[in-house]
């Protein structure tokens, strides 16, 4: 018995792939849960990140956000919203856009920094405007790290939301702790291939998504 | 663009464009970068800001477009003061160039130096034969447009740089010491191609360089600023090295100043000995008569004029004369359009002593013994010529 | 504030004990990550074909949540404590690879020369030139990993108790008590803030060579490869 085994049983069992725990609902519910907690996180993020990077202004209390951003448990804040909160999609999301906003803001940020800066003096001596050098020269400029950032929340979120079905949440997560608790490692495992293959789905998203708007001029050497 | 047009079209020779009014700039920490600045710079000619690093010249530049607001005084533009109309609107009336260019990393070459035409609601079509028009006028292959910047080398990106800074035709350049990043032969190439496009398009161009010799190369007019933002002479190139104001300026001119200023003075007077020049093909009879007393050697030209080298008159023979026994001939100077100094330089590395005068087809015109440079040197020097008489002079085309 | 450190009994554990556990299996894995990544990242250096791929490698492990990972293992290692630290040390050596290669490719090539023309041979090279001036960049990379590495502990809660401080996530939970969460998430956070200062001292101590100012400044690398070193920076809790 190895865990390929399991895997194949997993999947080849018809019971798994219909009703409220087969797969597609799966699914479908932590996909659903992702992307409300990335755009959720993006909403809050992402203005703030290009403002705060186009006038240069706020990185010190960034760094700190970052750097709290990144000492918060990601479980341990789920496990304590839930025990706050109660049941329900609120407790999940709160530590979801908590954990997600601090990678976007903070890489939006450095982004918007990391534009060269004569770059944007051209674009000011040019007689453009400072909204138009933030959309049309900074932001595209920057957008390969920004969507880096955005990929990083987003791979979180992915990986954070697997655990939250231990607060009873729906997903992909379901199946691995079901599973542990009904001792049945087909379905645990079964759980944690599809939670990776989600995890590679969303790098592969990112992925197309940087090969259509990057501009060529900015994507070499990525 | 109508206000560009008008500004073309108005053929004024060298009425003043951009006047400065004691122009101050003072930081908040109190540093001065610019202070009490007067300047009148001349419609349709190059004024080079010059001086040490901390003389508040690129300050200056950046206050023309208002990058750096004044702390003091004013500016004028054709006679209205730069604060009246809104700033996006004269910056657009401005081309700008910077070091390295500032390249749109995500834009290709054609949609960077159609910028501006798109700021100014330019349709799309329109603004990319425009500047497909401007590569060409800049020397950048039409095969580049599709290009992105960081495919091109230093050099083709400063050409897209003044490109893109011309692409909405305005009347004022600001260049910002655009050619310092990139290796000295490719800075030979821009400058000459900067001078060449004004010869074209007549901007008024005001130039911040460090470079005392780009300065004089490119400057109508020459600002030298001293440390704190201070004008320590503006005055044309020909006056500053003949006539330095103070101890500053005869120090940042360096010590070669004299032989600089010879570029100021034209080559057209120099009398030429026309007699000892010979045809690769020449007969014995030919050589014979073309040997000139005083003349040690003959010029051997090829059968369209233009010179191989130089041989004795001994050592010549007729109709088998092999160009490659002749000493060379060094770098031969364009009779009129170029300088004194070209002359000189011409017949000091020649290893007879002599220089080749040529036409502008690179014809052999005569030549000319270092001897007679050097009385027409001292007949220059001697005569006086006002700064004013050298202006008139490079205004006719003599260019160092 | 009592019932706060009032850690039940089936935890086996006090607080300290807790907290001591908690920093075990955190560290180690960085420690084996380390190890491990030392020679990787030389070979990336040293055949720069090698590091495309093993970056496109590491990208996509990192991406794999832990809990996957957890469970896979549980099959081969059981519901213990090394169950837990294997993916951790996985998660480091991938954070730590493109940190260090980044900072060994961030001395400058005339430094380099320099070292070779005075006679210094590849290994001593690498030793007393490449590694010391690398130092920023590792220990940029050991700060994530090492962040990162805490927060994932308690996820081992959730196969078998093997979370540390995590466990009080599942008490809190049964018995109702609030405040043994708060407990869990705070002190597990200040062990991060705590490790985190630690490194950035250690820093510091190796490297006094540094200008205040260059400090500050991020390696050139990461900008010039933003895709390389940002999952790097970036994901640390998942």
């Amino acid at each position: 018995m190895n865990v390929l085994h399991f895997v194949n049983a997993f999947f080849s069992d018809g019971a798994h792939w219909k009703g409220y725990d087969g797969i597609p609902a799966r699914l479908a519910e932590h996909i659903q849960y992702s992307l409300l907690a990335l755009v959720l996180a993006a909403v809050i993020g992402l203005p703030i990140g290009l403002l705060t990077g186009h006038y240069g202004r706020g990185g010190n209390t960034l760094a700190l956000i970052a750097t709290a951003g990144r000492a918060l448990p990601s479980f341990g804040l789920l496990v304590l919203m839930f025990i706050l909160l109660g049941f329900g999609l609120v407790p999940v999301m709160i530590p979801l856009v908590v954990l997600a906003v601090p990678p976007i803001l903070v890489t939006t940020y450095e982004a918007m920094r990391s534009v060269d800066p004569p770059v944007v003096d051209a674009a000011r001596g040019m007689g453009m405007g400072e909204s138009r050098i933030l959309l049309q020269v900074e932001l595209p400029v920057a957008l390969p790290l920004i969507l880096s950032g955005l990929r990083s929340a987003a791979i979180q979120i992915v990986s954070t939301a697997t655990i939250a079905a231990y607060v009873s949440l729906g997903g992909l997560g379901r199946y691995i702790i079901d599973g542990l608790y009904q001792r049945d490692y087909e379905k645990v495992v079964g759980g944690a291939t599809l939670v990776a293959v989600m995890a590679l789905a969303t790098l592969a998203v990112f992925w197309a998504v940087a090969r259509t708007a990057v501009s060529p001029g900015v994507r070499r050497g990525g | 663009m109508a206000e560009s047009g008008s500004f073309c079209q108005t053929r004024r020779a060298f009425g003043v464009l951009i006047r400065m009014d004691s122009v101050t700039k003072r930081y908040p920490d109190g540093t001065v970068a610019v202070d009490r600045l007067s300047l009148e710079i001349p419609d349709r000619s190059i004024t080079v800001l010059v001086g040490p690093s901390g003389c508040g010249k690129t300050t200056t530049l950046r206050m023309i477009n208002r990058m750096v607001e004044l702390s003091g005084g004013r500016i004028l533009l054709d006679g209205a003061d730069i604060r009246k109309q809104p700033v996006n609107t004269l910056r657009r009336s401005m081309g700008y160039v910077i070091q390295n260019a500032g390249l749109f990393p995500h834009r290709t070459i054609v949609d960077n130096i159609a910028t501006v035409p798109r700021l100014l609601g330019w349709g799309r079509s329109r603004a990319r034969a425009r500047a497909a028009e401007l590569m060409e006028r800049v020397g950048l292959d039409a095969s580049l447009a599709k290009r992105y910047p960081y495919q091109l080398s230093g050099g083709q990106q400063q050409r897209v740089g003044v490109a893109r800074a011309l692409a909405a035709d305005p009347p004022v350049l600001l260049m910002d010491e655009p050619f310092s990043a990139v290796d000295p032969v490719v800075r030979k190439g821009l400058q000459d191609e900067l001078l060449r496009i004004q010869e074209e398009l007549g901007k008024t161009i005001v130039f911040v360089t460090h470079d005392i010799d780009e300065a004089i190369k490119l400057g109508t007019m020459v600002a030298v600023l001293r440390t704190g933002g201070r004008l320590a002479q503006y005055a044309p190139p020909a006056e500053l090295l003949s006539d330095p104001a103070d101890d500053f300026v005869e120090d940042f001119l360096g010590t070669d100043r004299g032989i600089r200023r010879l570029s100021f003075f034209t080559s057209g007077g120099l009398r030429l000995q026309k007699s000892p020049v010979v045809a690769v093909d020449s007969s014995a009879e030919q050589i014979a008569a073309r040997t000139t007393p005083g003349v040690p050697y003959l010029l051997v030209t090829d059968l369209d004029g233009r010179p191989l080298g130089w041989g004795e008159p001994d050592a010549l023979t007729a109709g088998s004369l092999d160009p490659d026994r002749l000493l060379p001939h060094g770098r031969p100077f364009e009779y009129g359009s170029e300088s004194l100094r070209a002359a000189l330089d011409g017949a000091v590395l020649s290893p007879t002593g002599w220089a080749v005068a040529v036409d502008g087809d690179g014809r052999v015109v005569g030549v000319v013994s270092q001897q007679t440079i050097g009385e027409a040197i001292r007949s220059a020097h001697a005569e006086g010529r006002t700064a004013a008489e050298s202006e008139r002079e490079s205004e006719t085309g003599v260019v160092g | 504030m009592n019932r706060f450190f009032d850690i039940p009994s089936d935890l086996q554990h006090s607080w300290l004990g807790l907290i001591g556990l908690h920093l075990r299996e955190a560290l180690l894995p960085v420690l084996a990550g380390l190890v491990a990544a030392l020679p990787l990242a030389q070979l990336c250096v040293r055949f720069r074909w090698l590091y495309p791929p093993m970056l496109s490698l590491t990208t996509v492990l990192y991406a794999i949540p832990s809990l996957a990972f957890f469970v896979v293992l549980i099959d081969y290692t059981g519901q213990t404590e090394l169950t837990v630290m294997i993916p951790l040390a996985v998660y480091s050596l991938v954070v730590l690879v493109p940190a260090i290669v980044d900072g060994v490719r961030s001395v400058p090539p005339e430094t380099l020369a320099a070292a070779t023309a005075m006679g210094f041979g590849p290994v001593r090279r690498y030793v007393q030139v490449q590694l010391p001036i690398a130092v920023p960049a590792i220990i940029a990379g050991l700060r994530v990993a090492t962040v990162s590495s805490i927060s994932l502990v308690s996820v081992g809660m959730l196969i078998g108790n093997q979370g540390a401080l995590g466990n009080l996530l599942h008490d809190a939970n049964i018995y109702h008590r609030p405040e043994l969460a708060v407990n869990s998430v705070v002190t597990t956070a200040v062990l991060a803030v705590l490790a985190d200062g630690a490194l950035v001292l250690l820093r510091l101590l190796l490297t006094p060579w540094m200008s205040r100012g260059t400090r500050r400044r991020k390696p050139k690398a990461v900008q010039a490869r933003p895709d390389a070193a940002v999952p790097a920076l970036e994901d640390a809790a998942r």
